[in-house]
């Protein structure tokens, strides 16, 4: 292994693992301060890579499709949180894992009615629709390189939030002792309502920048999740900042265990999940 | 490949089809139930749904009769669940009372599904999966296939590699039995030939992060890359590959899923891109013109490979059921008369072998202006191996 195939691993991995990092973060949210298992995560990834593929044939235009993409996606997250959760919350887990289950049967179906079948894509937009020669034969889509500055300044951003601001303590809170939080007379419900919300525009997000680096199809959010799963238990449930450590670390280990052990490709990612759990069992960064 | 001239002079008897008449049969007055065992949700609707469209349009073509019998459909969502198989196709055969199953799509409920049709005994068409078992080991008198086997569709492939130039070849597709079958047909023809396959690279099924192994191909500086993915995956493939650059250094081969079906997917990063198949929708000829205007009729859309396999099941049936005028009773004349169907069909010249798979052409496409053109046809009437099988 040379250093410019080095290098470029590390670029592959480093992309991966921010990508996942989008996807991951909503999940941990809504998992570490709602206590919810959302397990129709992925499918609103897919949802947002389908809806960024409809609304670019229909307006002609990624970022157009982009901009009335995400409120949709917040739309969806306010519904689904308002009219389902919402009865569920003083329930048992089992319940509520139920629901979101029940939920990817809803959206994959729903998926399947509005879009069909087929495999769709998404063209890479201008003026990212360029690529940087890697080695002599090896080119980069510079597309790519957007995505991870796009993930890298949200991942920022989220970082700000939840450090510096007093909604951010409350989450922080939350993520801590829910009930404390709410005998202090903060409104709890807002706070689900908001975070759901902003967890799944956050993985609709990913699946809308994903759409022009891979293929829109069915079911493709499902391997997704369980890789997420694997990184939000990582970096520790709720922490945003372990996310994004588990994001990175998940991304590195798939890239380069894929090609060094590639007998092991499949297990590498649960063999760091057992690894870290025997050393930290609530996560790097609980 | 002995009698194919014989083949031949009989597939052109057949050539104007079926008649549509038939008489029926006394004992056999009920309507002959199909029972269907295909995909309707998930990742394989789109194939489930074609086969469906093609098997019905034959049996329209028929007069929506076979060999004089009304026919009736026992649809059955088989989800692609392998897990679910034994019990579906039990419903099917025990509950439902079909005289025929069709399905599946999906190699590993068609493991489950032949368990099935061991114990009962009951004739089973399969329409798309591959699995090379179906017809070697498993080896049943009452189990047919009108498809193609992973290894058919690549075999060929591997003569065409060398003779364009190639001779050190990577090769990447999914661990999983389905994508190792057919890289090892590839594989068994090149290195006949005297070319070396210098990788074989397995990604764990069904990622589609193909970044790190771009990356590896590019390093490794092979001739070519021979390559199986479908559906969503044979889109990612394609399409970062295009993206990495390497389509222009390194010509990317690969069996004909890896674009059926996503041509328009693919677009510009489809262009130039060989498979070898058993089917192509511009294939020069009066059947494949005649079916494909029906079918765009029928359907508002241009038929792929899937519904041509459902397609012919139709026309197996109806050809079958009419040699023995709709008898249904009398098994042994029935599976008889399946296996010497002769289908003058879109895909060409079609028999079937003495395991019930078919014999046929595999055609070498190339992606020209986003559509398949046939280049030539890579292997014909290929048989596949079948030692495993003695009826």
């Amino acid at each position: 292994m040379d250093l410019a195939f080095f290098g470029v691993q590390l670029l592959n991995g480093l992309q991966y693992g921010l990508l996942l990092f989008l996807i991951a973060s909503g999940l941990t949210l809504i998992f570490g301060i709602m206590g919810i298992i959302n397990l129709a995560h992925g499918a609103m990834y897919m949802i947002g890579a389908y809806l960024v593929y409809d609304l670019t044939l229909r307006l002609g235009n990624f970022w157009v499709a982009i901009l009335v993409a995400v409120p949709i996606a917040i739309a969806l997250g306010l519904i689904i949180e308002r009219l389902f959760l919402d009865t569920l919350y003083k329930r048992d887990h089992l319940y509520q894992v139920l629901l979101t289950f029940g939920l990817i049967l809803v959206l994959n179906e729903a998926q399947r009615i509005i879009w069909g079948g087929d495999v769709h894509s998404v063209p890479v937009p201008a003026p990212f629709d360029a690529s940087l020669q890697l080695t002599d034969n090896l080119q980069y889509s510079v597309y790519r390189l957007f995505v991870m500055g796009v993930c890298l300044a949200l991942a920022a951003a989220i970082y700000w939030v939840i450090r510096h601001t007093r909604l951010g303590i409350i989450i922080r809170a939350g993520a801590v002792n829910r009930d404390m939080v709410e005998g202090l007379g903060i409104n709890v419900r807002t706070l689900f309502t908001l975070i759901f919300s902003a967890g799944v525009a956050l993985t609709a997000f990913a699946g809308m920048i994903a759409a022009p680096l891979s293929s829109v199809a069915p079911g493709m959010g499902d391997s997704i999740l369980i890789t997420c799963f694997v990184v939000v238990v990582i970096g520790g449930i709720g922490s945003i900042k372990g996310a994004f450590w588990g994001a990175i670390l998940i991304g590195m280990a798939e890239t380069f265990g894929s090609v060094l052990i590639p007998s092991l490709a499949s297990m590498v990612i649960y063999l760091i999940m057992a690894a870290v759990l025997l050393v930290k069992p609530r996560g790097l960064f609980a | 490949m002995t009698n194919k001239l014989k083949q031949k002079l009989l597939a052109s008897l057949f050539g104007a089809g079926i008649a549509i008449s038939g008489t029926a049969n006394a004992n056999n007055e009920d309507p002959i139930k199909l029972g269907l065992m295909l995909p309707y949700s998930g990742t394989y609707t789109a194939l489930g749904e074609a086969i469906t469209n093609g098997l019905k349009l034959a049996i329209k073509e028929q007069g929506g009769q076979l060999g004089g019998r009304e026919i009736e459909y026992v649809q059955l969502d088989s989800e692609a669940n392998p897990s679910k198989a034994p019990q579906n196709m039990s419903r099917l055969v025990k509950g439902d009372n079909v005289d025929f199953v069709i399905g599946p799509v999906h190699s590993g409920v068609a493991m489950g599904m032949l368990r099935v049709a061991k114990q009962t005994g009951a004739l089973t068409i399969i329409p798309n999966a591959g699995l090379e078992a179906a017809t070697n080991q498993l080896c049943m008198p009452n189990v047919f296939r009108t498809s193609f086997s992973m290894w058919q569709d690549s075999y060929p492939m591997g003569k065409v590699a060398y003779d364009q130039g190639h001779r050190k070849v990577v090769t990447i597709t999914w661990d999983y039995a389905g994508g190792k079958e057919d890289v090892a047909g590839f594989e068994e023809a090149f290195t006949e030939a005297g070319g070396e396959v210098t990788k074989r690279i397995l990604v764990p099924f069904p990622s589609t992060e193909f970044q790190s192994y771009l990356t590896q191909i590019a390093s490794l500086k092979p001739d070519a890359v021979y390559t199986f993915f479908a559906g969503g995956g044979g889109v990612d493939f394609v399409r970062d590959y295009s993206a990495a650059g390497l389509k222009e250094s390194i010509p990317l081969l690969g069996s004909g899923f890896l674009t059926e079906g996503n041509l328009q997917a693919l677009g510009e990063a489809g262009e130039g891109v060989m498979t070898t198949l058993h089917y192509a929708d511009t294939l020069e000829s009066e059947a494949n013109r005649n079916f494909v205007s029906a079918y765009q009729e029928a359907y508002g859309e241009l038929p792929d490979t899937y519904a041509v396999q459902g397609y012919d099941t139709g026309m197996m049936l109806a050809q079958a059921l009419y040699a023995v005028k709709g008898d249904t009773e009398n098994r042994e004349a029935l599976i008889e008369a399946l296996s010497n169907v002769h289908l003058n069909s879109p895909r060409g010249p079609m028999t079937f072998s003495e395991s019930h798979h078919p014999i046929q052409n595999v055609y070498l496409r190339e992606i020209r202006d986003g559509k398949h053109e046939v280049v030539d046809v890579a292997y014909e009437q290929l048989e596949v191996p079948d030692d495993a099988c003695k009826m």
